[in-house]
């Protein structure tokens, strides 16, 4: 006797996944800039709150938005970059116009004239929304930043394999 | 045109992009599948966002128009 078997059209199939799949989004955030991390918090809050499970995965310079502001290194160099570099996402500057600072104060002052959320009220919106935060484990240890210096809504500090994973299961992935 | 009563009010006047969305969304996570929400706004983007929203998430977007300054729209809760 032989089987028969009924393949799916694309669409049939299409029309399956996008029925049983949660829709997802998953994101990098690479980028430390005032303007950048503007960007992706505004996207990670819109998708949320669409209906979207979003995961943000936080390396580099990006780890400055999750950092609580203590001053972290312990060689020579991660001191000098600890201080250099120092994070918490209030201290994150424009990618143009930064001037010393100058920037920053001037673009946080037109935000906040214009109605605009500033980046602690984005991210903490993200967290109310529960966006998946996720912190890099190699950049942590190259730029010597420990755990205990992130704020405590990152859950998760792990690694690349983790992101594509995240990433395989979304419709779409972002860098910034 | 408005429907009859909302069995909730917004008001995001002066709000820009994402808060509306962001309101709105958790507005709805409170109210039960079948009621109605009505919010004011002035954000212009509003106009284009909220549809959009409404189409993501697949709740119905009952009207949505702007007088003057201020938009209003009403959005039953479907999912």
């Amino acid at each position: 006797m032989t089987q028969v078997q009924t393949i799916p059209t694309p669409e049939e199939f299409q029309s399956v996944v996008s029925e049983t799949a949660p829709k997802k989004l998953s994101m990098v955030v690479f980028s430390g800039d005032m303007d950048k991390a503007m960007a992706a918090f505004i996207i990670a809050t819109g998708a949320a709150a669409s209906g979207i499970q979003v995961t943000m995965f936080f390396t580099f310079w990006g780890l400055k938005l999750i950092q609580d502001g203590n001053r972290t290194g312990s060689s020579l160099f991660g001191r000098a970059m600890g201080v250099m570099n120092r994070g918490g996402i209030d201290r994150a500057g424009p990618s143009k116009f930064n001037f010393l600072g100058m920037g920053r104060w001037m673009f946080k002052k037109m935000m906040r004239s214009h109605n605009v959320a500033s980046l602690p009220e984005l991210r903490e919106m993200a967290i109310d929304l529960d966006v998946r935060m996720i912190a890099c484990q190699m950049s942590m240890d190259v730029m010597e930043i420990p755990r205990e210096t992130l704020i405590p809504e990152v859950l998760e500090v792990a690694g690349v394999a983790t992101f594509i994973e995240e990433s395989q299961q979304s419709q779409s992935t972002l860098f910034i | 045109m408005t429907l009859g009563t909302p069995d909730i009010t917004l008001d995001l006047e002066g709000m820009l992009c994402p808060i509306p969305i962001v309101k709105v969304a958790k507005a709805l996570k409170t109210m039960d599948v079948g009621s109605v929400l009505q919010a004011t706004a002035s954000d212009p983007g509003v106009l284009i966002d909220i549809p959009a929203w409404a189409r993501t998430t697949g709740n119905e977007l009952l009207s949505i128009e702007r007088e003057d300054k201020i938009i209003t729209f009403q959005v039953r809760k479907l999912s």
